[in-house]
């Protein structure tokens, strides 16, 4: 359980660990919290043979407002949302988010932007920001782009970043008035990698769901939308039977691997769960 | 003054505590050699050739082994339990031809750092011609070697007259019970340091624990080396569980690398080596058939069970079938008996001992056979262990039954007085009424009770040399050893209450096999009552001579003198301990003042209790939390009460692990898929509530001087059991529970069914 050999490098700005990456494309990898690179590398499972450290760049951890959004530094740790980083709706989802994510060890030095770019199908991170339609921002030598959240995730490991590419900010919506988050998983322990989870915002206006989103993790080679129970809210009152009718519907619209830990049967069983237990405490 | 009976602090932990603890990993020699063992990584398979050329080439390489390397060597033998058959299954210390399991050493790399024996290994590849594994014990006996099937052996015990049970029985139970495959997961991982002490021309092995004597003649033997060439050394051990300390084929190679190269030669295991190459456990499949009377009395009861021993027989032989048949009857009266236990080889990681080998899974057996029999006949869960259980004036109880090469015989019990208390203690009619109105008002909540017996104590013999210096310390010499129980503390406790001296005064020097002749070791709950009873004699002996010497220092009568504070008094007048010890020691021509105690045995002493669980079932995910778990037990005496609470907690933490979340499973072609902590499920803090102990003394033990039985696996033992009954309870009686682990996606599949 000893890394294979590889370089190191810790730039101390953004453009130097741009320059690296641009010199050293698929051979480097960015590292940050680590905390899914180091077990990988020990395992052997990943050698990369450079390692480029980017806790040495400064400003990359901020966190922002700008306008309705919120603009996350991709080196913020998971331990920084445990307490709401805004006072709109978007921070105590993210807080919540953030107790379910692995233990305080993990969440003192994981990163937002690590667990987007490691891309693992059962990060909470990554399920929030597809499922609430994130934009990922990333930075290299000829430039920054743009990427939605549904085409950023590519499959298992894999995302749409270029081998020069860093991932620099996720941009959230803040989610103003009548905005109602909520976010469940079922994990066999406390800090295990969920057997499914799902992410909710809906809008509620006069009594309805006018606008409403619905992600879903741990259930696919990538996280999803469930447009089937997002479907299911528009338009009605919120009321535990349309919890439930709307994680049926979302249940029934996915079709789970299974593992050794939970049959496809049992994840989807734990989807429809999940989807009523998140809507269930966006409106509690 | 923290004799016995005090919970005083442990005195192995300021060390500990200060990160100044000594374990395997921590001790270097300078000019140490790493080695990095190579592992099948195919579970069944005929070595066709194994290529070494490129890791030869590798910077820093010394040397790379194979088989052929080590051919000589012959495999590890037996250290208990030897039946005839078993050793034409035993491992050698590198692959002869044969791959048996994934994980199985198949070469060796020793280089300078552990990074380059790592990268060197990587490049050994072996060439394996990939045969079918045999994947459970269950299933038609497949062909081990030419001539030999994977049925290593049958162990079988019974007693009474089981036909006439059948004839009169007025029901007739049948059931099927499985438990999982587990380990024991000591926070440390094994390891093992091989050194050629030039300058005293004798080997040592540093790293080593549990048996460090047994080990040091078994090696020595393997070796061709004469035992007195040998020198183990235990430093601190971060857990043990049965699994960790056993001859291993890692700790043969390290000695055998020390010798042939004249280098220190290091080895640490990983975690994931751990998982794949430390014994594992459990992994049982019964079929029990019962015979019960109208009053639901077992009459007779007859098993037959297979016992998944993975791709070898390693150094426990028979050891956890042996156990499971000896014990299987329990605290109930059961006049007839008859268990076939079936050692069956497969192609996963070999088994061996872990926490209450063969009694959690013949608890689990045999206490869910009492629920069903109770549910059946309408008689109530906890009567019907009432109805059946040994009453107080039939002990001592001779079971009719050997284990361990001992007649089973419980020494002193009140069984049905364990579980009134218990019963009071819980309030369990209060109890039981609470949990109703909360699966009235919607949740899936209920409880679960389990008895246990324990065995505690084995012999043959335990020696012990004190001794007491001038300045009135106290050094205790054992060859039991430490796996992080608190073997110092409580046999200073032992020796500081004959001697009246504090604790703290008491030195205690375990695991080094050059400070005394012979040692068992630390396994089966042994070593409280073998060696406290050693400490206690030796103690005795000692205290029997300060008290002429200081009679005749004090000019007073003998039989009046107190040892106390460390001092011997006579009323007003005292003499240090020490200064009375100096005096004999004159008189003996010694610095110390010395003597050696030797406490032997025939029987185990038995230990027993009832664990309770509360447990509640999550209505949408199946998952269950444990709300409440209760160990009653009987320990005969308590020596620290503290660490036999300790003791209990952990245990139970590791039942509640192998009842809901341990479980190593495998492919159909022998794969492992639980080869890391992300997938072999540890219960944390989280899953274990904080656990009730009801720790009792009503029956010391006759069968040693101070009364105590082994308190070392009462906490684990029936936990599996006690879980079962209550999700059963919790889902009134939807589901029947006859399979460990109880995980979620099973409990769905069996409420859906």
């Amino acid at each position: 359980m000893k890394p294979a050999a590889f370089a190191y490098h810790r730039p101390e700005s953004r453009a130097q660990a741009l320059a690296l990456l641009a010199e050293h494309g698929d051979e480097a990898k960015i590292i940050s919290g680590g905390q899914s690179l180091v077990p990988a590398m020990n395992f052997r499972l990943a050698r990369p043979p450079i390692l480029i450290d980017i806790n040495a760049i400064p400003g990359m951890d901020d966190i922002r407002e700008e306008g309705g959004t919120l603009v996350i530094g991709a080196r913020c740790r998971h331990a920084h949302f445990e307490k709401p980083v805004s006072s709109a709706p978007i921070g105590l989802l993210l807080s919540r988010v953030a107790a379910n994510i692995a233990h305080t060890p993990i969440r003192s030095r994981g990163s937002f932007g690590g667990s987007l770019s490691h891309a693992d199908p059962a990060s909470e991170w990554c399920c929030v920001a597809r499922g609430l339609e994130a934009e990922l921002v990333a930075e290299s030598t000829t430039g920054r782009r743009t990427i939605p959240a549904a085409a950023f995730f590519q499959t298992i490991f894999t995302t749409a970043l270029r081998p020069d590419e860093l991932l620099t900010e996720i941009r959230l919506p803040l989610f103003g008035p009548g905005w109602h988050c909520g976010f469940a998983e079922y994990a066999r322990r406390a800090g295990d990698f969920a057997l499914a989870m799902a992410v909710v915002a809906c809008r509620v206006e006069g009594g309805v769901i006018r606008e409403a989103r619905v992600g879903l993790g741990g259930i696919a080679s990538t996280p999803v939308t469930s447009p089937e129970a997002v479907a299911v809210l528009l338009g009605q009152a919120p009321s535990p039977a349309l919890f439930l009718a709307a994680g049926q519907a979302g249940a029934d619209a996915t079709s789970p691997d299974g593992d050794i830990h939970a049959s496809g049967e049992y994840r989807q069983d734990l989807v429809r769960a999940m989807i009523r237990r998140a809507l269930t405490q966006a409106f509690a | 003054m923290g004799g016995i009976g005090r919970s005083v602090t442990r005195l192995e932990d300021p060390p500990l505590l200060r990160g100044q603890g000594r374990f395997a990993a921590d001790i270097r020699f300078p000019g140490e050699l790493h080695m990095r063992v190579v592992r099948s990584p195919i579970a069944h398979g005929r070595i066709e050739q194994i290529d070494i050329a490129d890791a030869l080439d590798c910077p820093g390489v010394v040397a790379v082994w194979t088989g052929a390397d080590v051919a000589e060597i012959p495999p590890i033998d037996f250290r208990q339990m030897r039946i005839p058959g078993l050793g034409d299954y035993r491992q050698p210390i590198l692959a002869q031809g044969m791959v048996r399991y994934v994980g199985e050493p198949v070469a060796l790399v020793i280089a300078e750092t552990p990074y380059q024996a790592e990268d060197a290994a990587e490049l050994v590849f072996a060439d394996i011609e990939e045969l079918e594994p045999v994947m459970t014990a269950v299933q038609p006996l497949g062909e081990f070697a030419p001539g030999l099937t994977t049925e290593a052996g049958v162990v079988r015990k019974s007693y009474g007259d089981l036909a006439a049970a059948f004839e009169a029985a007025a029901h007739v139970f049948e059931l099927e019970f499985a438990i999982g495959r587990h380990t024991g997961v000591p926070m440390e991982t094994r390891g093992a340091i091989g050194f050629w002490n030039a300058e005293q021309e004798r080997l040592e092995m540093h790293g080593a624990s549990k048996v460090p004597h047994a080990n040091r003649l078994a090696i020595a033997k393997m070796l061709d080396l004469p035992p007195e060439q040998l020198h183990l050394f235990e430093g601190h051990v971060g857990g043990g569980f049965g699994i960790r300390g056993e001859v291993y084929p890692e700790d043969v190679l390290v000695c055998l690398a020390a010798l042939r190269l004249r280098r220190p030669v290091k080895w640490i295991e990983d975690r994931k080596e751990h998982l794949l190459a430390a014994n594992h456990s459990r992994d049982q499949h019964h079929r029990i058939r019962a015979a019960v009377d109208a009053q639901g009395v077992v009459l007779g009861l007859e098993d037959e069970f297979f016992v998944d021993q993975g791709g070898y027989v390693r150094t426990h032989a028979s050891t956890v079938t042996d156990l499971t048949a000896g014990m299987l009857p329990g605290p109930y009266h059961i006049p007839a008996f008859a268990a076939a236990g079936h050692i069956r080889l497969t192609n996963k990681t070999p088994a061996g001992t872990y926490r209450a080998p063969g009694r959690y899974e013949g608890t689990f057996v045999r206490e869910r056979l009492m629920d069903a029999i109770a549910d059946r006949l309408g008689i109530d869960r906890v009567e019907i262990r009432r109805r059946n259980l040994i009453p107080a004036e039939a002990i001592p109880f001779k079971r009719g039954l050997d284990a361990l090469g001992t007649e089973v015989v419980y020494d002193a019990a009140d069984f049905a007085g364990l579980l009134a208390k218990l019963e009071a203690s819980v309030d369990l009619p209060a109890l039981r009424e609470s949990l109703a109105a909360r699966r009235a008002a919607g949740e899936q909540v209920g409880l679960g009770l389990a008895y246990f017996v324990e065995k505690s104590g084995l012999g043959p013999f335990d020696d012990v040399i004190l001794s007491i210096a001038a300045t009135g310390r106290v050094e205790i010499v054992t060859g039991a050893a430490s796996v992080g129980q608190g073997v110092e503390t409580v046999m200073a406790q032992v020796a500081a209450s004959v001697l009246g001296v504090a604790h703290t005064d008491c030195t205690v020097v375990h695991g080094q096999t050059d400070r005394i002749a012979r040692g068992m070791g630390a396994f089966a709950s042994r070593v409280t009552v073998m060696t406290g009873a050693a400490v206690s004699m030796a103690a005795e002996t000692l205290k029997d001579r300060l008290r002429a010497r200081a009679a005749l220092l004090l000019q007073a009568d003998a039989t009046g003198l107190v040892f106390e504070g460390g001092l011997i008094r006579a009323g007003e007048a005292s003499v240090p301990l020490g200064e009375a010890a100096a005096a004999c020691a004159a008189e003996d021509g010694t610095p110390l003042l010395t003597a050696e105690a030797s406490f032997t045995t025939d029987h185990m002493t038995y230990p027993y209790g009832v664990h309770l669980a509360v447990l509640r079932v999550d209505a949408e995910t199946f998952g269950m939390v444990v709300e409440r778990f209760v160990v009653a037990f009987d320990v005969g005496r308590s020596v620290n009460p503290m660490l036999v609470e300790g003791q209990i907690h952990g245990g139970a933490a590791q039942g509640i692990g192998g009842a809901l979340f341990e479980e190593f499973i495998y492919s159909a072609d022998g794969q492992p898929l639980s080869a890391s902590f992300a997938d072999y499920l540890l219960p944390t803090l989280n899953e274990v509530p904080m656990v009730e102990a009801l720790v009792l003394e009503d029956a010391p033990s006759p069968i040693n001087p101070l009364g105590v039985k082994g308190a070392g696996e009462g906490g684990i033992t029936a936990a599996g059991a006690a879980i079962a009954a209550a999700v059963e309870d919790a889902l009134q009686g939807r589901v029947s529970i006859t399979r460990l682990p109880i995980t979620p996606g099973r409990l769905r599949i069996l409420h859906l069914n």
